[in-house]
């Protein structure tokens, strides 16, 4: 019943908060609502047990990358009027269109599965250790092991690409 | 019921207030020791030697005008301080004070809770701490605030790098994330981890003083370059919370460093059973004396050091302190695996 109540309220307002992300105008303000939208997030990840991930995710989200994203809504002035041949209006049909193909979408899938019978998930590998820390690190290096070096190697492209377009003279 | 809601309420409590006044009365103590070190006096006119300064230091703060600049982004604004005090108090909530000890027939732990990722829990908060800092520079409206409130965040970005590296190898050699599991580690390996990470412990150390703002790394302050920092256009008790924050985030980095490196609660030579008549006084009191160290040694740093220049802290940061962090890391952990196998 508490869990439920708690979800409830974290998953309200987690929309609340996406829904100011995108309707603010001062970017600023959007970026901080991202932030408290993140930290719910994490909320709910501590809700359902996930204490390593609900903390990384406030550590890497909230704490790292959107503090970038500040910097460089802070550092580009974008307090500049609209432009005037650019209609805020334009793509409003195409917009309802896709959010209802979406919606409708969403419905079929919740309608398929609620007559589909249940089934309890199949289980995983049995898992040696203890903790969340620790389960996450196991299955990171055992069942997950090479799309977490794919990622890896994803960032270090990432990063060297930055450097490299950073500085054209190495 | 009692004990899992009125002795947790009274820990919180006791640890938020005893901080604040921890908080106050540590601004004497820099302010006195520093004047000691210039061979002056410090506050000498409120009470006995200066002690009730803090008192009157804060009825000042409180009945100050509070003024937001009119062009200043008024909601953050107001927030910005908030953001910045907040994480710095709820910080203390896995610090570990002492074992469990029992007190009028009750088993009461002198840590308010032990999360299996507290060590994390700690780098995270701290983590969302940083935003006080870049809201409060550009909710000023105001060149200065907002070129101090860059260079902080850029300096507090640069060195969590280094120092969350080093807290991974204490993690590696603990085996465990709790932090009280880490003074427990310590205790049944018989030797405080500064000995097993020596070099951790000095990164930390530099580290630390970087990430609190502190001299020789207090470039976000400095006077002569840019007024007073980012918290150039708050007055009254919005200043005092960026004070206070900055105040509390030393105490916490303090107690981390005792109890990640300087075991903790636990008396010196714990393995040394010739020193057991230590064990008298009680293990919160060997907490405090050791973290109260570390806030001394901040402050001795401050009066000795000077200033570093900004580019010389970042290549510290990115080219010394980093590869260091990253070479003792990987040597931990081979070490570590030798030591699993042999």
């Amino acid at each position: 019943m508490g869990e439920a109540i708690a979800f409830y309220v974290i998953a309200a307002c987690i929309l609340g908060f996406a829904v100011l992300v995108i309707s603010t105008r001062d970017t600023v303000h959007s970026v901080l609502f991202l932030v408290a939208d993140f930290l719910f997030v994490a909320a709910l990840y501590v809700l359902l047990g996930a204490q390593f991930l609900a903390v990384i995710q406030v550590l890497v989200y909230a704490g790292g990358i959107v503090v970038l994203y500040l910097f460089v809504v802070m550092l580009v002035n974008l307090k500049r009027p609209p432009e005037a041949h650019s209609d805020p209006h334009r793509l409003t049909k195409v917009g309802l269109g896709m959010s209802a193909a979406v919606l409708l979408e969403l419905g079929a899938i919740a309608v398929y599965s609620s007559r589909l019978p249940a089934t309890p998930p199949a289980p995983g590998p049995a898992i040696p250790v203890v903790g969340n820390t620790e389960q996450v690190g196991w299955l990171l290096y055992t069942s997950y092991l090479i799309p977490f070096e794919i990622a890896s190697m994803l960032l270090l492209v990432a990063m060297i690409g930055a450097i490299v377009l950073a500085k054209r003279e190495l | 019921m009692v004990d899992t809601l009125v002795i947790p309420l009274l820990k919180i409590l006791i640890v938020l207030n005893a901080t604040l006044v921890a908080v106050t009365y540590m601004v004497l103590l820099e302010r006195k020791v520093i004047a000691w070190a210039q061979s002056r006096l410090g506050p000498m006119r409120v009470g006995p030697y200066g002690v009730l300064q803090p008192v009157a230091d804060a009825i000042k703060l409180m009945i100050k005008e509070d003024i937001t600049p009119v062009k200043a982004d008024r909601w953050v604004f107001t927030v910005a301080p908030i953001i910045s005090m907040v994480p710095a108090l709820i910080v203390y909530a896995v610090i570990p004070f002492g074992p469990t000890v029992s007190l009028f027939g009750r088993q009461v732990s002198l840590y308010i809770t032990d999360i299996n990722v507290g060590l994390l829990y700690i780098v995270s908060v701290a983590s969302v701490g940083v935003y006080g800092i870049i809201l409060a520079g550009y909710a000023s409206n105001s060149k200065f605030p907002l070129l101090a409130s860059l260079r902080a965040s850029a300096q507090l970005i640069s060195y969590e790098v280094a120092v969350t590296l080093t807290l991974v190898s204490v993690i590696l050699v603990a085996g465990s994330l709790s932090m009280v599991s880490i003074v427990r580690a310590q205790e049944a390996s018989g030797v405080w981890f500064i000995f097993v990470q020596p070099l951790a412990f000095g990164i930390f150390v530099i580290g630390s003083l970087a990430e609190t703002n502190r001299a020789p790394f207090d470039m976000p302050e400095a006077e002569q370059e840019l007024t007073g920092g980012f918290h150039t256009e708050y007055s009254g008790m919005r200043f005092a919370l960026f004070f206070l924050a900055e105040y509390a985030n030393m105490i916490v980095v303090s107690s981390v460093a005792t109890t990640l490196f300087i075991g903790g609660w636990l008396r010196p030579f714990p393995n040394v059973a010739a020193l057991s008549f230590l064990d008298i006084i009680p293990s919160w009191t060997w907490f405090l004396i050791k973290s109260f160290l570390f806030l001394y040694f901040f402050v001795w740093v401050r009066a000795t050091l000077p200033r570093y220049r900004y580019d010389q802290l970042m290549r510290l940061g990115w080219k010394m302190l980093i590869p260091l962090a990253i070479a003792n890391l990987v040597i931990t952990g081979i070490i570590k695996v030798l030591l699993l196998r042999g």
